[in-house]
């Protein structure tokens, strides 16, 4: 309780100046409609109707509410119209490029701990790499994959969240790998281990906990890539489809409920992986 | 096989051989050598591209050789000129120096008001792992096709990663440093300058370097939802759509270079400023 508080409260915060810039910008469309009809509005009068608008340039959080409640229950999910049917498949693309980059990650950073100079010709490169705005190589992702005859978007869009997300696993991994200290080590030679060994009783636990710290980074960032390889691509499928849908289409209301709904798959992922942490690390034995 | 195939295949052998001997060889533990490593391996995959590219003969639709983007990008400076300045320098930048310098003010007043902070923490937290790129339509919608807008898209993708980052720091120093703050008199502002600001400073780097890249992605998507005709993403979506790919490379090489400008500018002025962190010292 003494926790929820303050979080309550900013969060109310949060409603009512959306409420207030709510009535601030969408009562210009109101007092135009009354100019056009030649009357006028009091303050009293303009408040209620900035509350409904079709078309409002900031919806109220009731009317971004009422939408995603429809999109999410008010119909069949496998309508076109169900954000569940659009947000499964952005689900599905970030779980691919999750997938990917963590295979990806985990695989490069096995090379970098054991070989030096992976070491040093690959890091600078993966740092590198995450400076290069992805964004800038969506569309020619889109277009290469077009031309090798890849139907579908689902793999240019798990390339671009894979992109993504297997920056974090790599830096943690590379970590974790290196996190054993010298002494047990040296215990472990003096039992006569090899390399395989060693890495698989030792350097693989130990890096346990570094791995699931970048987990939650890297689902996170992997729903960000499968999004933006919806937006300027030109999809037509996926909460990223249906915000750029929206924006076409004038419907601001589409865009927000497609907003909200991928907060939610956002939270919902980082609590599975949050909790496979925790039921992972039980099995392995960890006090906490 | 033919001859470019071998010779890019050779010189492939062939510095993956030098920089094996390198890492192993004392020279690899100069900074002269942590240097030599990495960019040998970039020229290498350069030329074996350009190997690859020219050997199999690829569609430029598919892969431009390297040499033709590189041609491509000294024929339209002017142009890729222009697109950095409107995409780089006034979306990205301007939205970066708000969108931080908010997010450090809001963090002292965090800082200052614990149940602002008790509040804004775990928000924050969440609002940071969204998809915040999402906004840019919106965003677009009412700031119009200037840069204003992107501006606004990097403020609102900035801002969260940053405030958390900050708060952190800010409460980074040790509780026996605090407590001799205290012995001393030194009042809430004292304390905050000269001791718990400059503790804060790794964190805010990380931060910065975080929002750099945010920043970049930010400005670039926002162009997809609508720019006036110049910008890189509305280069590159218009290039890509009359299929001129060594242009759309040109631009990606331009992204690059700003990108790894910018996180290198971050780079060296934490290295100025935070001297002293165990991180830094070599």
């Amino acid at each position: 309780m003494k926790r929820a508080l303050p979080v309550l409260t900013v969060l109310i915060g949060i409603v009512v100046i959306w409420y207030a810039a709510a009535v601030w910008m969408n009562s210009t469309w109101v007092y135009d409609q009354a100019e056009r009809a030649g009357t006028t509005v009091s303050f009293a009068e303009m408040v209620p109707q900035t509350m409904d608008q079709d078309r409002p340039l900031l919806p109220p959080p009731h009317q971004v509410g009422a939408e995603l409640w429809k999109g999410l229950f008010g119909q069949a999910v496998t309508s076109k119209r169900s954000l569940v049917y659009h947000g499964f498949v952005t689900f599905k693309g970030t779980m691919m490029g999750f997938g990917l980059g963590i295979v990806t990650g985990v695989l490069l950073a096995m090379a970098i701990v054991r070989f030096r100079v992976m070491d040093m010709s690959v890091m600078p490169w993966a740092i590198i790499s995450q400076t290069v705005p992805i964004v800038a190589l969506a569309p020619m992702i889109l277009v290469v994959s077009n031309q090798l005859g890849i139907e579908g978007r689902e793999v240019p869009k798990a390339i671009i969240a894979a992109y993504l997300s297997f920056f974090p696993v790599l830096v943690s991994m590379v970590k974790g790998l290196r996190a054993p200290d010298q002494m047990q080590l040296d215990l472990l030679k003096t039992y006569g281990a090899g390399e395989g060994e060693t890495f698989l009783k030792l350097r693989l636990p130990a890096s346990m906990p570094y791995f699931f710290a970048s987990l939650k980074v890297a689902v996170a960032a992997a729903l960000v890539g499968t999004i933006v390889g919806e937006l300027p691509t030109g999809a037509v499928e996926g909460l990223g489809a249906r915000m750029l849908l929206g924006s076409q289409y004038g419907e601001p209301l589409i865009t927000w409920a497609a907003l909200f709904a991928s907060a939610i798959l956002a939270g919902m992922l980082i609590l599975v992986v949050g909790l496979t942490e925790r039921m992972i690390a039980q099995k392995m034995g960890v006090r906490t | 096989m033919s001859l470019a195939l071998i010779l890019g295949l050779a010189f492939w052998l062939g510095a993956w051989a030098t920089n094996a001997l390198v890492a192993r060889h004392p020279f690899g533990r100069t900074p002269a050598g942590r240097i030599f490593v990495p960019v040998l391996f970039g020229i290498t995959l350069l030329v074996l591209w350009e190997a690859l590219v020219r050997a199999f003969a690829v569609p430029t639709v598919i892969l431009p050789a390297p040499s033709a983007i590189a041609g491509k990008f000294a024929e339209s400076t002017g142009l890729l000129w222009a697109d950095f300045v409107q995409t780089v320098l006034k979306g990205a930048l301007s939205g970066f120096v708000i969108g931080t310098g908010a997010a450090f003010l809001a963090a002292v007043a965090c800082d200052r008001v614990p149940f602002l902070r008790d509040g804004l923490l775990p928000v924050g937290n969440f609002v940071a792992a969204l998809p915040i790129v999402g906004l840019a339509p919106i965003l677009v919608m009412w700031f119009g096709f200037g840069w204003q807008s992107k501006a606004a898209v990097v403020v609102a993708m900035v801002f969260f990663p940053m405030l958390i980052n900050v708060v952190a720091g800010l409460g980074s120093a040790e509780r026996m440093q605090r407590d001799l703050m205290a012995t001393w008199g030194a009042s809430y502002w004292q304390a905050l300058w000269k001791l718990r600001l400059p503790a804060a400073m790794p964190f805010v780097f990380n931060g910065l370097k975080i929002a750099a890249s945010l920043a970049l992605i930010g400005a670039i998507v926002a162009e997809y939802f609508g720019s006036p005709v110049v910008g890189m993403g509305f280069r590159i979506s218009t290039a890509v759509g009359v299929l001129n790919i060594e242009l759309v490379w040109a631009e990606i090489a331009v992204a690059a270079l700003a990108g790894s400008a910018f996180y290198g500018l971050i780079a060296l002025a934490e290295k100025a400023v935070t001297f002293w962190h165990p991180s830094q010292r070599t």
